[in-house]
């Protein structure tokens, strides 16, 4: 087990807290590096799939997560950041104006929804952005000389500094990239001012107020952050779908965004990219294992929506922590495992599950 | 002229006027406590200079300054800082960043230095930190340092938040009912923090508090109210022996 022994106050603003942080973590960058060189073009989408989701897990993460406002619309943004991307680059913008400007657009867009909602919170909210993503889905189908309508609009292929961006692999690295960039922005947030008046916003309201925090100007900021990332996320899911159709940003795609944050762990980033592995390995996992399931039960319909709301409901009810939780508690384990007893989160449990209800 | 002053506020809650006309002001470096039956608007007035209620009626001037009109946020800014009743800290925050927060009103940078940490955002955070590491110093909070506070006991949530509000640097603090949920010793405890705040960081403090032994401990003035209405303002054994105010707690011949 491992003691920090802390002897200046840069040690809690580093982003990295111990060597074993710097270690592991580069060794996962170099193996997500080294990856679409080993791995076949299928698994190296699919990955690309998943990055992507994991921007929007952690721009969710900000909203949801740290400034505890729900939002059902976020694959209208998605699509906003699409649209953007993909209208610019058939205008012949390069692609990093036209993936700044779709980050740009949606975080203007944020704004839009983020004010005249700034008095909402919980179920209020939550229909709120539903309603603005149920209109802009409305907006992509019937503005058929921008977006094609249900024809579709075919993504161009982009290219940076002339180098064309081709294939799964092309897209695997920019979302990298775009993810590792995100997840910095992120960090920076949470260890400045404006990080900790969102997790104040999240907490307690009134003291939030008193302690100086402009309520309304926090959680527009919130909602433009988090719009914003997924506005990248949607210019590389452009990329990733390569055609464009208005029915792909609906509810089912904001509820699967809800589902990385409360499965991954609310108020964690490891947490946001567990949960988007969690929402894209699942149905993989699935269509692996269907035809050797007995009973016919890999032909059942619905199987995998049946068990994505499996899956929610049992961790709300047993692992409010989530992935990261369920990840935390393994960690402590393998820490002191001679002398660990299984009491040590009873009494944290208990209290965690009373505190909900308030 | 008094650095604190409430001239004839009011508040109206639909027919209850919760606080009626009440005039009150607390001179530079004293502690003034407010005190009253449940009910009596104590709280209210406390809301009422935080700016989370509108006043219906009157003015509160701080400093020579008219804070009757502010933002609710910008109270901090000016040097009014406030703990409350049932406690509002950050729960799934440590003890540290609940702390950091109370530095909100000073940070200085820029949103696009913090997007990016930009030098000037991590001098600031390490200067923060200093101030904040004088608070933990002050109010002996040391080994709570980085525990959570749903983990902390009650008594030292209290003193945290009492910390909180420190923090923010303020000129006055508003204490609403410091010793709520304390035993006997914690009470003492918090009795002794409040006067050296008073006498080592020179805060002037407005408590609204319901243990006398308490108020007539630290208290340089008392302020006895019931139904929004004020019965006695003095010294503590003044207010203590008047009778409008023996009557308003122990009931008798109206």
């Amino acid at each position: 087990m491992r003691y920090l022994f802390k002897t200046r106050y840069e040690q809690d603003i580093a982003l990295a807290r111990h060597s074993g942080d710097v270690f592991w973590y580069g060794l996962l960058l170099i193996v997500l590096l080294f990856i679409p060189g080993v791995l076949g073009e299928f698994y190296v989408g699919e990955l690309g799939g998943l990055f992507i989701f994991a921007i929007v897990g952690v721009a969710l993460m900000i909203l949801t997560g740290y400034t505890g406002l729900v939002s059902l619309g976020h694959a209208a943004f998605l699509g906003i950041g699409a649209y953007t991307n993909a209208v610019l680059l058939a205008h012949g913008v390069p692609f990093l104006v036209s993936l700044t400007c779709a980050g740009l657009l949606t975080a203007i867009a944020g704004v839009a929804i983020g004010v005249p909602t700034l008095r909402m919170t919980g179920f209020y909210l939550a229909i709120a952005t539903l309603a603005f993503g149920a209109i802009l889905a409305n907006v992509f189908q019937k503005w058929t000389a921008v977006t094609g309508g249900f024809d579709g609009f075919a993504v161009p292929t982009p290219s940076i500094f002339g180098l064309r961006i081709e294939g799964a692999t092309g897209i695997y690295y920019v979302s990298l990239a775009v993810l590792i960039f995100v997840m910095w922005l992120t960090f920076n947030i949470l260890r400045s001012p404006m990080g900790r008046a969102m997790v104040a916003i999240r907490d307690s309201e009134i003291s939030a107020q008193s302690m100086g925090i402009n309520l309304a100007l926090y959680k527009t900021i919130s909602f433009a952050i988090s719009a914003g990332m997924t506005g990248l996320a949607g210019a590389l899911f452009a990329h990733y779908v390569r055609f464009l159709a208005p029915d792909a940003f609906d509810i089912l795609l904001s509820i699967q965004f809800l589902t990385i944050v409360f499965v991954g762990g609310l108020g964690s980033i490891r947490g946001a990219i567990l949960g988007a592995a969690f929402v894209r390995l699942l149905p993989q996992a699935i269509a692996i294992v269907r035809d050797d399931l007995p009973f016919g039960i890999g032909r059942m319909p619905g199987l995998e929506p049946s068990l994505f709301g499996l899956i929610l409901v049992l961790v709300i009810l047993f692992e409010p922590g989530g992935i990261n939780g369920r990840w935390l508690k393994l960690k402590q384990w393998f820490q002191e495992v001679p002398l660990h007893r299984a009491v040590s989160f009873r009494r944290q449990k208990s209290y965690a599950r009373s505190e909900r209800l308030r | 002229m008094s650095y604190f002053q409430a001239q004839e506020i009011a508040i109206q809650f639909g027919g209850i006027r919760a606080v009626d006309n009440v005039t009150f002001d607390v001179q530079q470096g004293e502690v003034f406590a407010i005190i009253g039956p449940n009910g009596a608007g104590k709280t209210t007035i406390f809301n009422l200079i935080s700016r989370i209620y509108a006043p219906t009626a009157g003015k509160l001037v701080f400093d020579g300054e008219d804070i009757t009109t502010i933002a609710p946020h910008r109270i901090a800014g000016l040097g009014i800082a406030r703990t409350f009743q049932n406690i509002e800290l950050f729960a799934n925050a440590s003890v540290l960043q609940n702390l950091l927060i109370g530095r909100h009103c000073h940070s200085r940078v820029g949103w696009m230095s913090q997007l990016a940490f930009l030098p000037s955002a991590r001098r600031a955070e390490i200067a923060h930190r200093e101030k904040v590491e004088d608070v933990i110093d002050f109010l002996e909070l040391q080994r709570y340092r980085d525990a959570l506070i749903a983990n902390l006991p009650y008594g030292v949530r209290k003193i945290v938040e009492l910390g909180r509000a420190l923090c923010t640097e303020p000129k006055l603090l508003l204490l609403d009912e410091p010793s709520s949920g304390l035993n006997v010793e914690e009470t003492e405890v918090m009795g002794f923090w409040i006067e050296d705040i008073k006498k080592d960081l020179g805060i002037t403090v407005i408590m609204v508090e319901h243990d006398m032994s308490l108020v007539s401990a630290v208290s340089d003035r008392v302020m006895a109210l019931n139904y929004g209405k004020v019965l006695a303002l003095g010294t503590p054994p003044e207010v203590q022996g008047d009778p409008e105010v023996i009557r308003a707690y122990i009931g008798g011949d109206p």
